[in-house]
C-alpha cells in the first residue's frame, strides 16, 4: 500500500500531540486542567483513527469519550467538595520510582517492537464507504456474543453504581 | 463484506447455559424490585435453586463439541467442566452465606451480580477469541469490584474495593496491550488462527513483548507472585462469601483462560514461556506460604494459603500438556469445595461472633465440632495431606514435571510441608485451646448442608478419585479437538 507524505505527517503529529496531551493529564496540578488534556487526547485519537478510514468510530470516540466521559469527570468534581482547586491532582512521594519504572517499560517497550520485522497486513476488502452498516452488520453476526456480553456487562455497571451511590437512608424510607 | 452477512450461522441451542444464567441474574433483579423487603431472603433459594437446575441442563450436554461463530467461541467438554464447577462455587457460596447475605442486605443486587459475575467466568471458559475472553473477563471484574464494597459503611469493605478496582484496571490495561500485541502481529482475534499464523513466523520480539504483558496481566487475576500485593486486602475487606468466590470462582475462571490463551493460542512459543511460568510457580509457592504463617487474621491467612494455591495450579500449565491440564481442572475443582468449607465456616463464625481473628477460634472444636471439623479437613486438603482430595490433586499437578523440572516438584514438596505448619496451627487453636467464651454455636440447615457436603466430596474424592478423574480426563482430551 502505498503512503502518502501527508499520512505520514499526519499520523506523527497526531502521535506527538497524543502524548504530549496525554502526560499533561498526569503532570497537571489543578485536575480540571487535567481533563481539557484529556479531551485533547482523545480528540486526537479520533482523528488517528479518520486517518485509518474508521469515520464511525472517530465521530464515537468525540461524541463518546471527548464529549460525555469529559463532562461527567467535570460534573464530578463539581459536586465534590474540595478546598483549594490548585492542588486536587497531587504526586505521591513515589515520583522517582514511578518515573524510572516507566522509563524502563517504554525504553522495553521501544526496543522490543522496534527489532521487529513487521509483517504488513493487508484487508482482505477494502474499507466500505459506509462503515456503519458494516460495524452494525458485524456486531449483530459474527461479534453476537461479545455484543451481547457488552450490554450484560453496562447493566452490571449501572446497577452497581446505583447500589453504590443510593443513600442507605433514603432506601430505609422507601422500604417502609 | 456485503453489508448485511449474516452467512454464519448461530445455532441459539449451542448457548443454552449462557442464556439460562443470564435469565436467572435478570430474573433475580427483577423479584427484588417487585418482592417486598421482608421476602426478599427467598432470593436466595431461588438462585441456588436456579443454579442447581442450570448444573443439572449442564450435565445433559456433557460431549457436546463444536465451534460457534467460525472459532469465537469454542463449545467442548473442557468449557462444559469449567463451567459446572463454576456454577457449583456459586451454588456452594450461596447457599452456605445466606443469613450474612440478609446482614449486609441489598440481596436482590447480591445474588444477580453474584450470578453474572458467574456468567462472566462461563463467557470466559468458552471463549474462542481475545475479544469474547476479554468482556467475559470484564463482566466478572465488574460484579466482583461492586460485591467487593457491597457492605459499604464498613471502611475495610469500601477500601477493599478502591484497591481492587484500580489494580484490576491497571492489570486489564496490560492485559489489552497484550493482546492487541498479538492482534497487530497475526492481523487475528480467533485464537486458532492466531496459533496458525504464529506457527508460520519465526519469533519476533514483539511477540516476546506481548507474552510478557499476557502473563503480567493474568498473572494479577490469579494473584501469582510478583503480582499478589492486591489480594490479602481485598480478601480481608471484602464481605466473606465475596471473599470466598473470588478466590475460587476468579482464579480457576483465570486459570481457564491461560490455558486455553497460552495452549491453544501460544503453544508455538511454549519453550518461551515455560520456564517463565515454571519460575513464577516456584516463587508463587515459595512466598504464598513463607508469608501466610505469621497471619493472624482467619482471611488473610486463607488470602495468602491461595496465593499459594495458585502457585500448585500453575505447576500444571508448565508442561502444556493433557495431563497438565487434567492436573488443573482436577484440582481447581476440589479447591473449589475446601475453599467453600473453610470460608463457610469464616463467614459463618463472623456471624455469630463479629470476629475473623484466629484467637477468637480458640476451643472452636467445643462450640461447634462440625465447624471445627469442616475448617480442619479443608485446610488438611489444601496442605495435601493424604487420604485427602488435596493429596490427590497436588500428585496430578506435580507428576506432570517430574522430568525437567525437578527442582520445581522440590519446591512444591518443601513448601508443601511448610504449609502444614501453619494450617495445622489453626488446627491446634481450634481443638487444644479453651473457649473463652463456651456458649455453643448452633449451626443453621443450608450451613449445614453446606458444610457437610463439602467436607463429604473432599474427603471421597481424596480416597475414590477415579470418576473424578476420568470426568477431567474426558474434558482435558477435548481441549486439543479444536
Amino acid at each position: 500500500m502505498e503512503t502518502s507524505i501527508y499520512a505520514v505527517v499526519a499520523f506523527y503529529g497526531l502521535a506527538a500531540t497524543i502524548l504530549g496531551a496525554a502526560t499533561m493529564v498526569v503532570f497537571m496540578r489543578n485536575i480540571v486542567h487535567s481533563v481539557l488534556f484529556l479531551a485533547i487526547t482523545f480528540i486526537a485519537m479520533a482523528g488517528l483513527f479518520l486517518s485509518l478510514d474508521a469515520d464511525f468510530i472517530a465521530a464515537v470516540q468525540v461524541l463518546v469519550y471527548a464529549g460525555a466521559v469529559c463532562i461527567m469527570i467535570v460534573l464530578g468534581i463539581m459536586v465534590i467538595q474540595r478546598t483549594d482547586m490548585n492542588e486536587t491532582n497531587l504526586f505521591n512521594k513515589q515520583i522517582m520510582a514511578g518515573a524510572g519504572l516507566t522509563a524502563l517499560t517504554v525504553a522495553f517497550g521501544a526496543i522490543f517492537a522496534g527489532r521487529t520485522a513487521w509483517v504488513e497486513l493487508v484487508a482482505a476488502d477494502a474499507v466500505p464507504a459506509n462503515t456503519v452498516d458494516a460495524i452494525g452488520a458485524l456486531l449483530l453476526s459474527k461479534y453476537v456474543i461479545p455484543f451481547e456480553v457488552a450490554a450484560l456487562l453496562l447493566l452490571v455497571a449501572l446497577v452497581g453504581a446505583i447500589v453504590l451511590a443510593r443513600d442507605e437512608e433514603v432506601q430505609a424510607n422507601a422500604d417502609n | 463484506m456485503t453489508p448485511f452477512d449474516f452467512s454464519i450461522p448461530i445455532n441459539p441451542s449451542a448457548l443454552t447455559l449462557e442464556m439460562l444464567v443470564a435469565a436467572l441474574g435478570l430474573g433475580i433483579l427483577i423479584l427484588g424490585i417487585i418482592s417486598p423487603k421482608g421476602a426478599r431472603s427467598g432470593l436466595g433459594w431461588v438462585s441456588f435453586l436456579g443454579l442447581m437446575g442450570i448444573i443439572g441442563v449442564a450435565i445433559t450436554m456433557w460431549g457436546q463439541s463444536g465451534e460457534l461463530l467460525a472459532g469465537m467461541y469454542l463449545l467442548d467438554n473442557y468449557a462444559l467442566f469449567w463451567k459446572i464447577t463454576f456454577m457449583v462455587a456459586a451454588a456452594l457460596v450461596i447457599l452456605g452465606n445466606m443469613r450474612y447475605v440478609d446482614k449486609v442486605g441489598n440481596q436482590a443486587e447480591y445474588y444477580s451480580l453474584t450470578i453474572f459475575a458467574t456468567l462472566g467466568m462461563m463467557v470466559m471458559a468458552s471463549a474462542g477469541d481475545l475479544m469474547t475472553l476479554y468482556l467475559g473477563l470484564e463482566l466478572m471484574t465488574i460484579a466482583f469490584v461492586i460485591l467487593v464494597c457491597l457492605r459499604k459503611t464498613d471502611n475495610k469493605s469500601v477500601e477493599a474495593g478502591m484497591k481492587y478496582i484500580l489494580l484490576a484496571g491497571m492489570s486489564s490495561a496490560v492485559l489489552l496491550y497484550g493482546l492487541s500485541l498479538l492482534y497487530g502481529l497475526t492481523g487475528s482475534v480467533i485464537m486458532l488462527d492466531i496459533s496458525r499464523i504464529i506457527a508460520m513466523q519465526p519469533v519476533s520480539p514483539a511477540l516476546v513483548l506481548a507474552l510478557v504483558m499476557i502473563i503480567a496481566g493474568l498473572g494479577f487475576k490469579i494473584s501469582a507472585v510478583p503480582f499478589h500485593m492486591w489480594s490479602p486486602d481485598v480478601y480481608e475487606g471484602a464481605p466473606t462469601p465475596v471473599t470466598s468466590f473470588l478466590s475460587m470462582g476468579s482464579k480457576a475462571a483465570s486459570f481457564a483462560i491461560i490455558l486455553r490463551l497460552f495452549i491453544t493460542a501460544l503453544p508455538g512459543v511454549w519453550e518461551n514461556w515455560a520456564m517463565v511460568i515454571a519460575i513464577l510457580a516456584g516463587i508463587t509457592i515459595i512466598i504464598g506460604n513463607l508469608v501466610a504463617m505469621p497471619q493472624t487474621n482467619i482471611k488473610r491467612l486463607l488470602a495468602y494459603s491461595s496465593i499459594a494455591q495458585a502457585g500448585y495450579i500453575m505447576v500444571g500449565m508448565v508442561t502444556a500438556s493433557e495431563a497438565g491440564i487434567k492436573g488443573v481442572m482436577f484440582y481447581a475443582f476440589l479447591y473449589v469445595f475446601a475453599t467453600a468449607g473453610a470460608f463457610t465456616v469464616a463467614a459463618y463464625f463472623y456471624n455469630v461472633t463479629g470476629s475473623d481473628e484466629l484467637k477468637d477460634y480458640a476451643g472452636l472444636s467445643q462450640r461447634s465440632p462440625l465447624m471445627a471439623a469442616v475448617m480442619l479437613v479443608a485446610l488438611l486438603s489444601m496442605a495435601g495431606i493424604p487420604p485427602l482430595a488435596g493429596f490427590v490433586g497436588k500428585f496430578y499437578l506435580f507428576k506432570t514435571i517430574v522430568d525437567g523440572y525437578l527442582w520445581l516438584v522440590f519446591i512444591g514438596l518443601i513448601m508443601s510441608m511448610v504449609s502444614v505448619y501453619y494450617y495445622l496451627r489453626v488446627a491446634l487453636v481450634m481443638y487444644r485451646d479453651e473457649p473463652k467464651d463456651p456458649s455453643p454455636i448452633n449451626v443453621s440447615g443450608p450451613v449445614t448442608v453446606t458444610l457437610i457436603l463439602t467436607m463429604l466430596v473432599t474427603l471421597i474424592i481424596g480416597i475414590y478419585p477415579g470418576p473424578l478423574s476420568e470426568v477431567v480426563n474426558s474434558a482435558a482430551h477435548s481441549f486439543f479437538l479444536h
